[in-house]
């Protein structure tokens, strides 16, 4: 039994079909196309897979696509502005914080809820933000210092 | 964070270089932080199915009976696959380079080694309903004793795990079951040493678990031959291994990959390639194998679980002059990559040390555990943390500092191998010179002056002196009874000379031939 589906994704509203009980990660991979968001687990334990929900922070991977319905999803295909980069991005690149960037995505995913919500982040923000994402070439620490440079870099909001 | 210490050996190096000890961007970096980068499931295909694998629940069983007539009826399952379709369904890895018997099915046929064996396929139209006619495969099996333990499974009448190596032992030149080396006269030393340390070392299995699992999609091409995007870690390992599995010319394969999402040692198996092939050859669709997590952590090899033994032969002026090595490797069912994790343990062995007599047996032994692979220096890695754990065990058991202890016992250029290889372009003194200076380790004078150049070979490790102790004998003692801190007490702000009245002449013995290989180049003078 397929469901229609319907929500905005990175500011565009896509729609599809997907079999009833499909979770987000399947139905944002195979059925709209966006495969900047990667598998890992399948069971909601490795962050991989990390979207934004309404700016939160979720897994894809044990999210019921259904319940995303009329909702705005975020991925790591969104955050670029154009050809410009956002400020995560650049960051990560300079810090040296992607090795086999598997987990990037989930990772600056991950960061940028924190960085939405707290644009002036401790380290101890950080570690806490990205404390569900697990990289096993374990890049910890450049991941964090990239965080804490795009909070420096990012024009402050008031 | 980086730091190039040009002064050391600065003697020796006229080339100034250029990129290394720059920072240089990874060329595909801008893929990884856009999402960007394709993964070899990044890939799409219309009419993709799926493959699934039965695994075996057992450590060890005979297998009496498989009846899949359900899940062949059951819903979008497009292909059974058995043991009888793989056409070549016994292989080792190793083959490819001549080392060691064929011993792993692809899929088993009478018999299930561990857990977690392959058993049978079943190509789906979805992984859904791939899992679900699995479910339906009722297979009747006969369970069999099993053994875990390297120990267990070398004793007399022990379970045999791998038909194809009766005795539990990979056979290394047709004919040995362990390797063996061999250097000096470890008993007479160890019973003319002041001390002797023996202590086991175990290691655990590890799962490197990258971050993406072990996968591949087979793809009919259009002149018959097959797209394989993969995973693998070892491309061309991965394609003449399909090869012979499928028993079809390499030429047929075109193998894409490279964008690996963590392997660490854990892709060089081509654990999904092959079948994912014949089951496109089979269906004429493309298919994809991805291992689940718990397949990935079951099924994945590991690291190998190692157990070593180590006994040292140590004089109180802080020279080792004896050690004797037995380690195990444990290889799980099929042999993979272990026969030559031991070649490397013991090419490793005695460590980065000159002691005068070596001895040791390393072992590769099939057990009914997961077959254990590659991971980020194996053979070496476990062995290492034996020595160096051993390595704080005697400084402690004769008073010495640790560091002081490691400087005093390291290579040096011109120092005669356990392997019977002269040791050159040795680097351990100044790296732990230089590492003690960023952890404000305090050395005394005499280490911190210590060089790799400086008064190697001759007496303190030739071969012909190798057996000559300089101290008299004293009564052996074992490590846990050694009285600790005996001759190297250690006062504070003291600079009075160490003991090390065994250390040989300052000036090189005639004919020794350090500095006189290296040779200049195009990039200057190099250590060779």
């Amino acid at each position: 039994m397929k469901t229609s589906i319907q929500f905005r994704l990175n500011d565009e509203e896509v729609a599809t079909f997907a079999d009833s009980g499909s979770n987000l990660l399947d139905v944002l991979r195979e059925g709209i196309g966006d495969l900047s968001v990667k598998g890992g687990c399948w069971q909601g334990t490795c962050g991989t897979c990390t979207v934004l929900v309404d700016g939160m922070p979720r897994l894809s991977c044990v999210t019921l696509a259904e319940s995303c319905e009329g909702k705005s999803i975020e991925t790591v295909a969104g955050l670029r502005q154009g050809a410009k980069l956002h400020p995560l991005q650049t960051a990560f690149m300079e810090r040296f914080a992607a090795q086999c960037g598997y987990c990037t995505p989930g990772m600056l995913m991950a960061a940028k809820a924190l960085l939405d919500r707290e644009p002036n982040p401790t380290r101890e923000n950080v570690v806490d933000a990205i404390c569900g994402n697990i990289c096993r070439c374990t890049g910890y620490e450049p991941i964090i210092a990239a965080v804490l440079d795009a909070a420096r870099a990012a024009p402050r909001r008031s | 964070m980086l730091e190039m210490r040009k002064d050391i050996f600065a003697d020796e190096r006229a080339d100034n270089l250029k990129e290394v000890g720059q920072p240089t961007q990874r060329q595909d970096m801008l893929g990884h932080v856009t999402g960007t980068s394709a993964y070899y499931d990044d890939h799409r295909f219309a009419n993709l199915l799926h493959l699934k694998i039965l695994r075996s629940p057992h450590a060890h069983a005979r297998i009496r009976s498989i009846d899949d007539a359900a899940a062949s009826r059951a819903p979008g399952v497009k292909r059974i696959i058995r043991a009888a379709d793989v056409p070549v369904n016994l292989n080792t890895l190793l083959s490819l380079i001549q080392f060691g018997k064929d011993d792993e099915p692809s899929l088993a046929t009478d018999v299930v080694r561990y857990k977690g064996e392959p058993i049978l396929g079943v190509v789906a139209t979805s992984e859904r309903a791939a899992r679900e006619a699995l479910e339906l495969v009722r297979i009747s099996y006969d369970p069999l004793p099993a053994v875990f333990d390297v120990e267990e499974a070398l004793k007399p009448g022990a379970v045999s795990v791998n038909p194809v190596y009766p005795k539990n032992t990979f056979e290394y030149h047709g004919k040995y079951d362990h390797q063996k080396l061999r250097f000096g006269a470890v008993e007479q030393a160890f019973a003319q040493a002041d001390f002797v340390s023996e202590e086991r070392y175990q290691m655990s299995p590890i799962e490197h678990a990258p971050t993406e699992t072990n996968g591949s999609i087979a793809v009919p091409d259009t002149n018959g031959r097959f797209t394989v995007y993969t995973s693998t870690q070892a491309l061309f390992f991965s394609l003449d291994t399909s090869a012979k599995i499928n028993a079809m010319p390499s030429n047929q394969l075109h193998f894409i990959g490279g964008t690996v999402g963590g392997g660490f040692g854990g892709k060089v198996d081509t654990l999904t390639e092959p079948l994912a092939i014949l089951a496109a050859r089979l269906t004429g669709a493309p298919v994809r194998y991805r291992l689940s997590r718990h397949e990935e952590m079951q099924f994945g090899s590991p690291r190998g679980a190692e157990r070593i033994y180590v006994k040292d032969g140590v004089m109180r002026d802080g020279r080792i002059v004896a050690r004797q090595v037995r380690a195990y490797f444990d290889a799980g069912a099929y042999t993979r990559l272990s026969s030559y994790a031991v070649v490397k343990c013991v090419a490793h062995i005695p460590g980065p040390y000159t002691i005068p007599n070596v001895h040791a047996d390393v072992f590769c032994v099939f057990t009914n555990r997961t077959p254990a692979t590659a991971m980020r220096g194996f053979g070496v890695t476990a062995l290492d943390f034996a020595l160096e754990c051993q390595m704080d065990k005697d400084a402690v058991a004769i008073g010495m500092d640790p560091l002081e202890f490691r400087l005093l016992n390291a290579y040096r250029d011109g120092d005669m191998k356990a392997h019977r290889r002269e040791a050159k372009n040795c680097a351990l003194i100044e790296c732990a010179q230089v590492a003690a200076e960023k952890a404000n380790w305090p050395l005394r004078d005499e280490f911190r002056k210590m060089s790799s150049k400086k008064d190697g070979g001759a007496e303190r490790a030739g071969v012909a002196d190798r057996t000559r102790m300089s101290t008299p004998a004293a009564p052996v003692r074992t490590g846990t009874s050694a009285p600790q801190r005996v001759t190297y007490e250690r006062p504070a702000g003291s600079t009075s000379p160490p003991p090390i009245q065994s250390t040989p002449p300052a000036t090189p013995p005639a004919g020794s031939t350090h500095g006189v290989r290296r040779f200049s180049s195009v990039f200057g003078t190099r250590r060779r």
